[in-house]
């Protein structure tokens, strides 16, 4: 049975540098997996290039059944399968300034899916709802604070229902209280709607209270994975070790 | 030498004597006289033969029968004539200025003129003549038959004060040129339905343009050619006059005028009249020159200005549309696309605006016939869309590239992103540039008078021209320009403000 995420022998070369140096990882329906590591282990290339952002090299990319080859990412018109299947979320949440909250989530739908106004206004209210800013539906992004946001960009993320969503370090503009009512929200969805959640983060508290499984990414090569307990606790690789060091080092 | 003079003083035929000598020195021509300053005179060699035109052997100098004339003045006054290069319709203007002692450039005797400046005698009588095309000789005889029908002359003549009267009482569309020349090819080209000029210009159209028209044989009106001078310089003028009469009784106009091919027995006869009725004076300087008054201009001015704010907002929504494109093809377009639309922006850019206008006008003609108004719009529109294209390319670039992959990963095409992200955030950031564009393009839409477009600029120099002042007109048009341009500048700011706090 294919996972909601499989990556195969990931390599990504830029100008000399070789980014990704093959890297494997899987991630299940329901599952909650953070992707760690220090600055420019490659945590961004990973989502980069499974959200077909980025050509990657060699390797195979297989997001819940479409599966990616090497060379030049293709044209859009051949992503919608993907495009409906996988959802990002931007680190600096990337919402639409031009646009209020509600029309941030029902632009997709009704442009991409070709859904109704009413139909996806409805399912909007519902996420926006479910995410606890249905209150905000009328504000522009400049208006949001940054925690509000990041679940407005998260309601965008789901509108056209993925079953893999990834997210580029979601933590790192929240307060502590903030964190953990994003780790609950995460959660939720990973269980209820049977998503694959793949969370680039380099948040150890975070990782240890809410991920279900960690992958350490050091220098473009996976060095250890496991679920999030054990290898939080008890690091067996020295980048492992320096990453919760660091961490512990300057909260 | 003090022994001298007193001994001088004191011989009476010696005083005489000398008193005659400087006297004569006076009456001497002016090449053996340092003392006497040139004659400045002015005159628009653009006009061209037979009134002044730029000499082909000698291209600094000029020549005509304006030229020859101004000659014989300034010899009679003993002063050496020299040449100031002036546009034709601002001749009166800048004698009034000084900028000259005399005006001359087949310049016609009206009542304004004579109310406002010292004029001379007129020296050549000319008949205004009607031309139209050859089909048209027997329906358009006479102006009374052409209701409704566009007819070109020259801005500011008395012909066009005849066009105007026309307008009042027959509904004739008066067209507005700056110059003698496109007035006859627009009639053969079929954008205007006759031309009301002097029998002079006309005669030298039709050689020029070996046919294409005939001119209708009944005159529609006299009119005779004046020097023009200052109004203090009323005592230069008497001088000139004096000349003039005896160069007319010596036959030395009548050699000039036929050298250049434009004397008759009609002109034999108004010298007649003009050397028996000495002194003739002023007598044509009161007949009821009309005052032209605010209220007699304001409508046209109101009029002007309408089609000044209708021409800038169709150029402006043309230039838009045309720029959005432009910029959308430089910045998703293939290299070879783009590589044109460069070319395209940098001429446009590159080169005037007023070469443009005339290049789609006139320049076109041949394979399409625009009529004025449209080419106006359509060249200061593409003008104006290079400006604007490179503020939206510019403004396409700003926008994050973040905002342009979320719109990727939630499925929308780059068409979608283009129209639903890309280009309406491009656009608040291009709105305060476009404001100032659309304002400097108000005020460039002026330049399309020289295709005959009567413009808020225009009609006001016309008024002036009339009223002899630009105060009066100067301010009443700087007023409309900025009831234009002042809530459009508010309302780009409140716009602003809103989607900045939006």
């Amino acid at each position: 049975m294919s996972g909601a995420l499989t990556v195969t022998g990931l390599r990504v070369v830029r100008g000399e540098r070789e980014i990704l140096r093959g890297v494997d990882l899987r991630v299940e329906p329901g599952e909650l997996c953070a992707l760690m590591g220090g600055s420019g282990a490659g945590k961004s290339t990973v989502l980069r290039s499974v959200a077909a952002l980025q050509p990657f090299e060699s390797g195979t990319i297989d997001a819940g059944g479409f599966v990616l080859q090497p060379g030049p990412v293709p044209r859009e018109s051949r992503l919608k399968e993907l495009r409906s299947r996988v959802g990002m979320v931007f680190q600096a949440h990337s919402l639409f300034e031009h646009l209020c909250a509600l029309d941030n989530v029902t632009l997709a739908p009704v442009h991409a899916l070709g859904w109704t106004r009413a139909k996806a206004k409805e399912v909007a209210l519902g996420l926006l709802e479910a995410l606890g800013v249905a209150h905000r539906a009328a504000a522009f992004p400049r208006e949001l604070s940054g925690g509000e946001a990041q679940r407005v960009a998260i309601a965008r993320a789901l509108a056209p229902n993925p079953m893999l969503l990834l997210m580029d370090e979601p933590t790192s503009a929240l307060d502590p209280a903030r964190r953990g009512a994003l780790g609950d929200t995460l959660c939720e969805l990973a269980r209820e709607g049977g998503r694959g959640l793949l969370i680039s983060t380099h948040d150890v508290e975070f990782a240890r209270g809410f991920c279900d499984r960690v992958v350490i990414l050091s220098d473009g090569v996976l060095v250890e994975e496991g679920p999030a307990a054990d290898v939080l606790e008890r690091p067996t690789h020295p980048a492992t070790r320096d990453l919760l060091q660091h961490r512990d080092a300057s909260p | 030498m003090r022994g001298v003079i007193r001994r001088l003083r004191g011989s009476g035929a010696i005083l005489v004597l000398s008193t005659l000598l400087l006297a004569a020195c006076g009456r001497e021509p002016a090449s053996t006289d340092t003392a006497k300053p040139p004659l400045r005179w002015g005159g628009d060699a653009e006009g061209g033969a037979p009134f002044v035109e730029a000499d082909p052997a000698n291209p600094s100098a000029v020549r005509g029968f304006d030229v020859e004339i101004e000659g014989m003045i300034a010899r009679g006054l003993g002063r050496e004539p020299r040449f100031v290069q002036v546009a034709w319709a601002s001749i009166e203007q800048s004698v009034e200025r000084g900028d000259f002692d005399v005006g001359m450039s087949g310049l016609e005797d009206r009542p304004e003129l004579r109310a406002r400046h010292a004029v001379s005698i007129p020296y050549f009588e000319f008949h205004e003549v009607l031309a139209v095309r050859p089909e048209d000789r027997g329906r358009f005889r006479r102006l009374d038959d052409l209701a409704g029908r566009r007819v070109a002359t020259l801005g500011a003549t008395m012909a066009y004060s005849m066009l105007l009267d026309a307008q009042r009482r027959v509904g004739v569309v008066p067209v507005s040129y700056d110059d003698d020349v496109h007035p006859y090819t627009d009639l053969v080209a079929g954008r205007v339905d006759a031309v009301l000029l002097d029998n002079v210009i006309a005669d030298r159209s039709l050689k020029r343009t070996g046919g294409g028209f005939v001119i209708q044989p009944e005159p529609a009106a006299t009119g005779h050619y004046v020097a023009v001078f200052a109004k203090s310089n009323a005592a230069l003028r008497d001088s000139a006059n004096e000349v003039l009469r005896a160069r007319m009784r010596d036959g030395s106009l009548e050699q000039t005028f036929r050298r250049w091919g434009v004397w008759s027995d009609q002109q034999a006869r108004y010298f007649q009249r003009v050397l028996a009725a000495e002194p003739e004076g002023e007598t044509a300087a009161t007949s009821g020159a009309e005052r032209a008054t605010l209220a007699t201009y304001l409508p046209a001015l109101l009029r002007a200005a309408a089609i000044t704010l209708v021409l800038s907002c169709l150029a402006m929504a043309l230039a838009v549309a045309v720029g959005i494109a432009v910029a959308a093809g430089r910045v998703y377009g293939h290299p070879a696309l783009r590589a044109l639309l460069t070319v395209y922006v940098e001429v446009m850019r590159g080169t005037p605006v007023l070469l443009q206008l005339f290049v789609i006008y006139y320049g076109l003609s041949g394979v399409v016939r625009l009529p004025a108004f449209a080419a106006a719009v359509i060249g200061l529109g593409l003008n104006y869309a290079a400006y604007e294209s490179e503020i939206y390319r510019a403004a396409l670039l700003a926008i994050p590239r973040s905002q342009l992959e979320a719109g990727r990963t939630l499925g929308l095409s780059e068409g979608q992103i283009l129209r639903l992200v890309r280009g309406p955030q491009a656009l608040r950031l291009a709105l305060a540039p476009m404001t100032n564009d659309f304002v400097a393009l108000l005020k460039d839409s002026s330049l399309v008078s020289v295709i005959t477009v009567v413009e808020l600029t225009k009609q006001t120099a016309i008024y002036a021209t009339n009223v002899g002042s630009w105060v009066v007109p100067g301010i009443l048009c700087s007023l409309l320009y900025l009831a234009f341009s002042l809530p459009l500048s508010r309302f780009a700011r409140r716009l602003e403000r809103r989607w900045s706090t939006a």
